[in-house]
């Protein structure tokens, strides 16, 4: 879930009203937002560096809002205000409106060399913008958030915003050879080719994390203006040269990416947001941007999509009794500009260009159970009638837990993911015969494997309890896990028990016992009969399935005590 | 009672004594250990009201082991002193010796000393006076004579300091007659044998009272895991309420089930390598529902069901992508799959309890492994309110009153709520569970009625047990590094009663 993070008097004059900790508090529970924290630029220097450092920053009053996954337009101060006024009819939603330039229209030209890195591009203006200190921050860290959520680290898209002043278009997105791109990039004072700026950034804390990207392509995506200078490096850097200031009064804006759909809420969220700051409020300037295909089309699309929803279905689908006219006003107070129209049950929404998480009418239902309170909403309990029915292998764990408990052993719970040695070299045992699965992305050896016997677990707990008392007495029931090409997924889960005794002694006819003692249990008789068990010795230390076998492993190499475990599972 | 001469001798002494006496002082006049006097003490405080005994505690000082040394053969820097002979001491060698080190310095700061460093053979060391009066040792001797109070306190606590000395707290007993005072005490029988019922010996054997502020012996027993007690009672609730356990003893499975056919996207984050295991050998399931599969591809990549879809490229060969369950709701995708299959619909309500797989970042709340609660109804016409009504039945049952409900965000849930409890312990509200209405666009390509409504919760397991047993670091309760003792000594799982200890809230 991502923090927003807004100066509180800032939000409260966005609000047009201050709140204590706790109504807001209260505010963003209603609304589905968490007030997280509340702290100051100092504070959090403080916390994460020490007090030394953290004097002479700023003590001003910062929240930290969790934005739930979905609501792009909730990702900075302007979005969420602008939300919490709607959602408290303090205002009306604004309709953004994509205007042509009185002029020539800004163009984007992509070129077919893009196809195989980064095919997608899309661009709008911001004309007239008036930024302070704080909106350009705030507009900075919008790029910062959707670039860490919907546009996954930057690998589905990249924004670039640039000083269109210092520019002409129109602009090329292309993608070049490494070494043939060359540049200033942002906040360098010389020159570096597209190779020695990978390099360079290796080392960046920050755009590190972005060059794998592209690094092994042949080609790196790139725009340049009709001038020959280099707007950005998609997805690693914007140039120099084009770098927007507080003083910044024309905005060209562009989204490239591999996902069209996310590149163009990308741009949608950017220019409604930010276009409040515009001459004209809530103006979008049109760019135009030409595929390789010659075909031209026009962004930001800042579509408004309307879907017909029936009142009776969202009073059904959440429980309450609400009059057309009613949800339809909850529904406006989402941003979701709703009336009713046809029989009078037909609700007519409009979906607007921020709201991109709507798609499917079970969306609109929730924003009006959610403008409704759920807190208010009558909890009944459904007249669904079922008989209960428990699944028969985890019926019989339950019963023979409770006998191996009554039989004197301890329960242990350990882990169902290990090292190939736990299974395998500690058990003097070949990995490949262990028929284990492998995880291909462990961050440690610890998650190599799942485990193929529960016996390495019950050995660990036992080393890590060596201050108890003796004898220590363990059992386990539960998964492991092999492959088994017979399922769909090919692996099986089987249920095993496991009981380990642990003294100074041997013990051997106590294990030996448990074990006859869980045949009691579970009505199998003592007998070379079919249907008996007989305990053999066993040089096979792999067991054949559905058959008890014995044998005992391991001997640990200390003189001062030696132990011997019966070692016995069963399939159920 | 002759088999112990000193509690003979401590009852005489006592009758004797006008009021009282001292369990040191008479160890010291017996020429006994203290323990052994105060071994009698207690036994005749056994006895009922013989005698009595009240502790007192008293400041002694010892030497330590190296004080006994000085006290014997005097301080090293004056064995120092004593070790250098006129012609002077070369510096090296007088270093070599056993107090050389301590005792040289100590020498030069008591002027006792010199180094002459212009000597051919190295630094050379003289003896500056003629002789010298060895103060510690002396001291010392006091002390252990019995005289410590004879020096001033700066004094011991320079001795102190210089580890010669330590302070010893002696606790003793003033022992004084008890109102059933005799010098003549029988031994109390402990136990009644059937010797002493048949020969009737018992009518007139003293027996020894009970005592009962003693610990009494546990019997040998084993134990069930703490969080499996708390899983036992989670099965009996949801058993209770008439829900099914699903099936989920398949810890592998394949996107497609984990993700996929819950209306995750692709590229969703959670799909990521940071955050779940993905398997390299079997890389891949053998086997997908095909014509489920292409309606699933259909919604997630073109929309359909009344859905405008995700607009993407969907794949296949990222849906077959095995992996480590990350959540038991790809059991529960399954389990409605196959209620789908079966017409006519019949309503059902679902449960299961068991372990799911993160690849995160391990710290004392998180491991890679942990146990998910999951309860499921599927039924024509369910609302929010019947989600919120089964809510508040279930967690009634887990002993929480006081819920609030949070709008909040799932994939695959659609309106979704995170559930929050009063916390009196921490005075705030705490989520305690996740749930949520499941998307059409995951019911419908599964074949489910279209009236048909779908709702969910789902909570942990691992945090529940541990605000109930008071366990602040998971290690300590699940994988092999628990420990034992609190596996033995945890309490019966009652979860409709409150934690014990205050501290216990603190885990929340």
């Amino acid at each position: 879930m991502p923090t927003v993070s807004v100066k509180r008097d800032l939000l409260f004059q966005a609000l047009g009203r201050t709140y204590t900790d706790e109504e807001f508090d209260e505010l963003c529970f209603e609304f589905g937002l968490e007030l997280d924290e509340i702290t100051s630029e100092k504070q959090i220097i403080s916390k994460e560096q020490g007090n030394v450092k953290a004097q002479g920053a700023s003590d001003v009053v910062l929240y930290k809002v969790d934005v739930p996954a979905n609501r792009y337009d909730l990702l900075c101060l302007e979005g969420l205000a602008r939300g919490l006024q709607v959602f408290k009819e303090r205002i009306k939603a604004p309709v953004y409106k994509r205007v042509m330039p009185k002029g020539e229209i800004q163009k984007l030209i992509i070129t077919e060399e893009t196809a195989k890195v980064r095919p997608f591009a899309v661009a709008a203006v911001l004309r007239n913008i008036k930024f302070t200190k704080d909106r350009y921050d705030s507009f900075i860290e919008l790029q910062e958030k959707l670039h860490q959520n919907i546009c996954r680290k930057r690998a589905l898209v990249a924004i670039g915003t640039h000083d269109l002043d210092t520019l002409s278009g129109p602009f090329t997105f292309t993608a070049k050879r490494p070494s043939d791109i060359k540049f200033k990039p942002l906040n360098k004072t010389k020159e570096y080719t597209a190779c020695e700026l990978m390099n360079i950034y290796k080392t960046d804390s920050h755009l590190k994390h972005y060059l794998h990207i592209i690094e092994n392509k042949p080609l790196y995506p790139v725009i340049y203006d009709s001038n020959g200078v280099v707007l950005s490096l998609p997805p690693i850097i914007n140039g120099n040269h084009s770098k927007i200031t507080v003083n910044t009064r024309n905005i060209f804006i562009e989204c490239t990416g591999t996902d069209f759909t996310k590149a163009k809420i990308v741009l949608d969220i950017i220019v409604t947001m930010f276009s409040e700051y515009c001459e004209n409020q809530f103006t979008v300037e049109a760019a135009e941007v030409v595929s390789p295909n010659g075909k031209s089309n026009t962004f930001p699309e800042l579509a408004y999509r309307k879907e017909m929803v029936r009142a009776d279905l969202i009073n059904k689908k959440v429980g309450i009794r609400e009059s057309p006219a009613n949800l339809a006003k909850l529904l406006t107070r989402m941003c979701l500009k709703s009336e009713v129209i046809g029989d009078g049950n037909q609700i007519e929404v409009e979906i607007p260009p921020t709201r991109a998480d709507v798609i499917h009418a079970c969306d609109i239902v929730e924003d009006a159970a959610i403008a409704y309170g759920y807190n208010n909403i009558q909890m009944t309990l459904p007249k669904t009638y079922t008989i209960a029915n428990q699944f028969p292998l985890n019926k019989l764990t339950e019963l023979l837990r409770l006998d191996m408990a009554a039989a004197g052993f301890t329960e242990a719970l350990t882990f169902a993911l290990c090292s190939q040695e736990d299974i395998a070299d500690k058990l003097g045992l070949d990995i490949s015969e262990t028929k284990a699965v492998h995880i291909s992305n462990p961050k440690t050896a610890e998650f190599q494997v799942a485990r193929t016997t529960l016996l390495p677990g019950l050995l660990k707990t036992i080393a890590a309890n060596r201050k108890m008392p003796l004898p220590l007495k363990l059992f386990e029931i539960s998964d492991v896990v092999v492959k088994d090409s017979s399922k769909d997924v090919g692996a099986k889960n089987y249920r095993h028990l496991c009981a380990v005794y642990y003294n100074k002694n041997p013990g051997f006819e106590i294990i030996h016992g448990l074990l006859d003692r869980v045949m009691q249990l579970l009505d199998v008789p003592p007998s070379e009969e079919k249907g008996g068990y007989v305990i053999k010795a066993s040089t096979d230390k792999e067991e054949s399935s559905r058959k008890w076998f014995c044998s005992d492993l391991p001997r640990t190499d200390s003189p001062s005590s030696w132990q011997a475990v019966l070692f016995f599972k069963n399939t159920f | 009672m002759a088999d112990s001469p000193v509690l003979e001798l401590l009852l005489r002494r006592l009758e004797a004594a006008d009021g009282g006496l001292d369990s040191a002082e008479l160890a010291t006049q017996l020429g006994v250990e203290h323990q052994v006097v105060v071994g009698a003490v207690k036994s005749l405080q056994a006895l009922g009201e013989v005698i009595e005994a009240e502790l007192r505690s008293t400041k002694c000082w010892e030497l330590t082991a190296e004080g006994e040394e000085i006290a014997r053969e005097g301080s090293h820097e004056a064995r120092v002193f004593r070790s250098i002979p006129l012609e002077g001491l070369v510096q090296s060698e007088l270093m070599r010796l056993p107090s050389g080190k301590v005792g040289f310095s100590k020498a030069m700061s008591n002027k006792w000393i010199r180094v002459d460093k212009s000597t051919a053979d190295g630094p050379r060391v003289f003896q500056v006076v003629d002789s010298i009066e060895d103060e510690v040792q002396r001291r010392l001797q006091l002390v252990q004579a019995g005289q410590a109070e004879k020096l001033a306190e700066k004094e011991r606590n320079e001795l102190r300091k210089r580890k010669l000395l330590t302070e010893v707290t002696l606790k003793t007993y003033w022992v004084s007659k008890g109102k059933a005072f005799s010098t003549s005490v029988s031994k109390q029988e402990a136990e009644l044998s059937p010797e002493m019922i048949s020969s009737g010996s018992w009518r007139d054997r003293p027996f020894k009272p009970y005592n009962f502020s003693a610990r009494g012996v546990l019997p040998d027993s084993g134990h069930l895991h703490p969080l499996l007690k708390v899983r036992s009672q989670f099965r009996q609730i949801f058993l209770e309420m008439g829900f099914t356990e699903m099936p989920t003893d398949n810890f592998i499975e394949s996107s497609f089930w984990n993700f996929d056919a819950l209306f995750q996207p692709q590229q969703h984050p959670a799909r990521d390598q940071h955050d779940t295991f993905f398997l390299k050998d079997p890389a891949e399931a053998l086997q997908l529902p095909m014509d489920y599969v292409q309606r699933v591809k259909r919604t997630h990549s073109q929309g359909g069901y009344g859905s405008q879809g995700y607009k993407y490229t969907w794949k296949l060969e990222e849906a077959r992508k095995n992996l480590l369950r990350t959540h038991t709701t790809a059991a529960s995708a399954r389990a409605l799959y196959c209620l789908a299959q079966k017409k006519p619909f019949t309503p059902a309500k679902y449960f299961s309890i068991d372990r799911v797989f993160r690849n995160e970042t391990l710290d004392a709340t998180h491991l890679a492994e942990f146990h998910q609660i999951e309860g499921v109804i599927a039924d024509h016409g369910l609302t929010l309110g019947h989600l919120m009504g089964v809510l508040r039945e279930f967690f009634t049952k887990l002993g929480i009153t006081q819920l609030r409900f949070k709008p909040a965000y799932n994939p695959y849930t659609e309106p979704s709520m995170e559930v929050f409890s009063y916390h009196q312990g921490l005075k705030k509200w705490v989520e305690v569970g996740n749930s949520g209405v499941f998307r059409p666009e995951m019911l419908l390509p599964m074949g489910l009625p279209e009236n048909v409504s779908v709702i969910a919760w789902g909570l942990s397991l691992e945090r529940p047990t541990m605000i109930k047993y008071g366990i602040n670091n998971i290690r300590e309760l699940v994988g092999h590094k628990v420990n034992l003792q609190m596996v033995y000594d945890s309490p019966v799982c009652r979860l409709d009663t409150e934690p014990r200890s205050p501290q216990t809230q603190e885990a929340a």
